[in-house]
């Protein structure tokens, strides 16, 4: 059986599946509820300075996009910080370490960008036995017009500085979090690593509206007629995610950078598609929401069944092995030519790939045939885009063959060449690089 | 238990009050808001839809389904009426299974297709619940069309003629309108009175008046009202029932399957419906499985149908089959009356002899078989009774003893065209009717206004 112990900054957990933090974080009651539930870890949900804890609305706090059957595909928050006392929740972490000495348990901060904040709140946590930290340079509502959250995360500079200040004045471990309401996210990557950050951790959620009532003309969630941006997670922004973590995992200059993966995973196959592309582990909050703390027991049994299927033993036989395979776009091997082929016997004649191909694309999908509805792919014409694949409801009845050297692209009347080009030496290419 | 449950001939009340309504309340029930959502998601929005090819109307079935998904019912609805304006009644009759239902990719791909009846009843109930019209009638242009028999046929026909502006008079034989939604859709496929709400609906356009017991070859003739009207629309049905042919038919208790079905329409009150304990119907179409289901409904102990052919060879759909199984009717193959059995002066039992195909034909083995039964219903195919035309004038061409029309409805007579059940090359659907009621009313409106 594949060993999925986790080791993360030297945090160790019985497996990468820790709860993000966020509501179902917030209390000692859930945390224990979600260690019951065989979680690794969990980010406690941010604590905020000693003095009167932030306030949250009174109305809807959640929003949320669904697919049919009601199922939830994207969901946004404008719940705010902790709204519990500093102390309560310190005395809480305290006791449920003492407990669960086996989970990971890292308390994440926010508090104003003064050294003098950061210095009075890091030795309070550090006093509780916790793991270590995550600074909360996320959040996009609320505590940014304040002048924290994503507003930190935003400026590299700020970033920079508040990771160094909290090297220096902690020996826990710091996972800096990071906003996705950015440009590129390889700056405030490069910021926090810069700032001796132990880990980045990503994403956070993403500035949203989930929709509008019609009837009132208010964006949704609405509070009395009113509504603001929130946060957006779930299944939906699981490719944004991925994305970012790609981009980190992949750049020369945080090499070795640890990254915490998270955003919209759901399942065992999300995860190690995190892990894959770099993640050390994951971090899950909307699928605990929406189903429960037991999701866990599928993403720890799917985990270890695929692992055991392909014969990966442990997490680092897993852990960035997709890296190596990111590249930019100018390296993709040009000579790489491929066209859809449409298994007949599959093939349930919903027409959907003729249509998608007819009207959008390269009329390279035939309707009829002989006076007969069949589709079959018009080679002549198949500039091998895939799109038919990713709209036709039949899993695998369309695939994409690629061609072999040697054979002609009947489409461009050229032979297939074995070897590989891309852009950065093709003729069309004004920038080209010349022959040596 | 009601007394008469288990006693012989054919008495009313063998149920207690209540199950009545329970037997004769909704087969399927409809789909909620959220039923309707999810049942719509299933569909593909196919190119060139099988289903769409696959309706007589030629709704557009993909385009009407994403509506609904969409949060648009009186849009679906629309879409709907456009091609069939009793989309109502064929959300609840038609033979989906097939139909659209059969040529449904997923019923393919699966053997689940989308349950696009039960979504277009979801559609029309919708905008029907709320009296939304979608139609209006054009500028009057003067033209008046007298159509006959106010079935699906006619009143389509009207209907579309009314919206061209086109003055209609309807003249049905009957006391209402609505012709077999009204007096031979059985009981639970159209319960709360819906063939009326619906004629109710499409009459709502205006510029139609339904004139009641006028009868084609005894009030008017044929000629009479080509004189009189620009175009004469024919859809009167089928008068004709087909006779057994076997000895004892004239027994009481031998009654025709559909007027027996008519009779039990418009019931007041079905506890006081006279139904037989043991129950033979000869047959093996529609008609037969539903007069054995509401024979069975009406607290039949027995219901026997009997059919000349094998399950192959029976028009009743496998869906029907089962559903008469389902209600504890037993289904028999392979045999044809050959004498009713006569006590007194009522039925008794039948003599049924068995069949067989031999070089292509169906003959009698000579082997019989007596059933019990005190009541026999005939569901053997009824028949277009041509007396009306042949008494009103010029006569028109007949062929296998029903009107000859061509592809827009025309007959042999100049000014006069036909549809429905009384055409030739029909299939005998509600919803074949409406789309001969609905091209013939273009094919009218094309030639009155060229």
């Amino acid at each position: 059986m594949a060993d999925i112990r986790s080791n993360f900054l030297g945090i160790k957990s019985p497996n990468p599946f820790w709860l993000a933090s966020a509501p179902p974080t917030d209390k000692a009651y859930n945390v224990e509820r979600a260690f019951k539930a065989g979680w690794g870890g969990v980010v406690w949900k941010t604590l905020g300075e000693e003095g009167p804890p932030v306030v949250n609305v009174n109305g809807p706090r959640y929003g949320a996009v669904w697919g049919a059957d009601r199922r939830l595909l994207g969901f946004n928050n404008i719940e705010l910080i902790t709204d519990r006392d500093l102390f309560v929740n310190l005395t809480e972490i305290k006791q449920v370490k003492r407990n669960w000495p086996d989970r990971a348990l890292v308390v994440s901060l926010m508090v104003p960008c003064q050294e003098e904040a950061w210095k009075a709140i890091l030795p309070l946590v550090e006093e509780t036995g916790a793991d270590g930290i995550e600074l909360n340079f996320g959040c996009p509502h609320g505590m940014s017009e304040r002048g924290m959250g994503s507003a930190v995360g935003q400026v590299p500079e700020y970033v920079e500085m508040v990771v160094r200040w909290c090297k220096q004045n902690t020996r826990m471990p710091v996972i800096t979090k990071l906003t996705p309401n950015v440009t590129d996210i390889r700056n405030p990557a490069r910021a926090a690593f810069a700032g001796g950050t132990d880990a980045v951790s990503l994403i956070n959620t993403i500035n949203s509206i989930t929709g509008v009532n019609l009837d009132t003309f208010a964006p949704e969630p609405t509070i009395d007629g009113k509504g603001t941006h929130g946060g957006y997670c779930g299944p939906a922004v699981k490719p944004i995610a991925l994305h970012m973590v790609a981009e980190i995992a992949r750049d020369p200059e945080t090499r070795g950078l640890s990254i915490s993966g998270i955003g919209g995973i759901t399942t065992w196959r999300d995860a190690a598609e995190f892990l894959a592309l770099g993640a050390g582990n994951v971090q899950v909050c909307t699928a605990a929401m929406t189903y429960g703390f037991k999701v866990v027991q599928e993403m720890i049994e799917g985990l270890k069944s695929w692992m055991d299927e392909k014969g990966h033993a442990t997490l680092d036989d897993v852990i960035g092995r997709a890296v190596p395979n990111i590249a930019d776009w100018q390296y993709l091997n040009l000579n790489y030519a491929t066209k859809a082929r449409i298994n007949q016997d599959l093939c349930i004649k919903c027409g959907r790939c003729h249509i998608a191909c007819e009207d959008t694309s390269h009329q390279a999908i035939t309707s009829m045939v002989n006076g007969v509805r069949r589709f079959e792919v018009i080679e002549e014409e198949c500039v091998g885009c895939n799109l038919c694949v990713n709209i036709c409801p039949v899993e695998n009845c369309i695939t994409m063959v690629p061609l072999a050297a040697g054979e002609v692209d009947r489409r461009t009347g050229q032979v297939v060449l074995g070897d590989y080009a891309n852009w950065t030496t093709h003729p069309n290419n004004p920038m080209k690089i010349a022959a040596e | 238990m009601a007394q008469s449950r288990y006693e012989d001939g054919i008495v009313a009340g063998r149920l207690s009050p209540d199950v009545y309504a329970q037997n004769f309340s909704d087969l399927h029930p409809p789909l909620d808001m959220h039923e309707a959502r999810v049942a719509a998601d299933r569909c593909y929005f196919c190119y060139d839809a099988p289903c769409m090819q696959a309706c007589p109307t030629a709704i557009d079935i993909p385009l009407f389904i994403r509506q609904i998904s969409t949060g648009n019912p009186l849009g679906a609805a629309k879409t709907i009426f456009d091609q069939n304006i009793f989309g109502g009644m064929c959300a609840r009759v038609c033979p989906t299974e097939t139909l659209c239902e059969e040529a449904c990719v997923r019923e393919y791909a699966e053997g689940k297709p989308v349950q696009i009846g039960l979504l277009q009843r979801y559609a029309t109930d919708a905008a029907m619940g709320q009296g939304q019209q979608f139609f209006t009638r054009a500028a009057p242009t003067g033209k008046k069309i007298a159509v006959i028999g106010a079935g699906p046929a006619g009143l389509a026909c009207a209907h579309r003629l009314a919206m061209h502006g086109h003055e209609v008079i309807v003249y049905e034989v009957r006391p209402r309108s609505g012709g077999l939604n009204e007096y031979g859709i059985a009981a639970y496929k159209s319960p709360g009175g819906f063939a009326q709400a619906e004629v109710d609906y499409i009459l709502s356009i205006g510029g139609i008046t339904v004139e009641h017991g006028k009868a084609l070859g005894r009030d008017f003739t044929l000629a009479g009202l080509a004189a009189g009207y620009d175009a004469v629309f024919l859809a009167m049905g089928l008068a004709g029932v087909n006779a057994l042919r076997a000895e004892g038919e004239e027994a009481e208790g031998v009654e025709n399957a559909v007027d027996y079905i008519a009779t039990l329409r418009q019931a007041d009150d079905l506890s006081r419906l006279p139904i037989g304990r043991r129950v033979v119907v000869i047959g093996g179409g529609m008609t037969a499985i539903d007069i054995a289901v509401q024979a069975r409904l009406l607290g039949a102990e027995e219901v026997t149908i009997c059919y000349r052919r094998g399950r192959e060879h029976m028009n009743a759909s496998e869906w029907e089959q089962e559903l008469a199984a389902a209600k504890g009717v037993v289904i028999r193959h392979w045999l044809q009356p050959k004498r009713v059995i006569v006590e007194g002066s009522c039925a008794a039992g039948i003599e049924m002899e068995y069949t067989a195909m031999v070089d292509g034909r169906l003959i009698g083995t000579g082997e019989t078989l007596t059933l019990k039964a005190d009541q026999v219903f005939k569901a053997i195919g009824q028949g277009f009774e041509p007396t009306v035309l042949n008494g009103s004038g010029e006569a028109i061409v007949l062929e296998s003893g029903r009107i000859r029309v061509d592809a827009e409805g025309r007959t042999s007579m100049p000014k006069v065209w036909a549809g429905g059940d009384c055409v030739l090359g029909g299939d005998d659907l509600t919803v074949s009717a409406v789309a001969q009621g609905r091209d013939a009313a273009e094919s009218i409106h094309r030639v009155l206004t060229g």
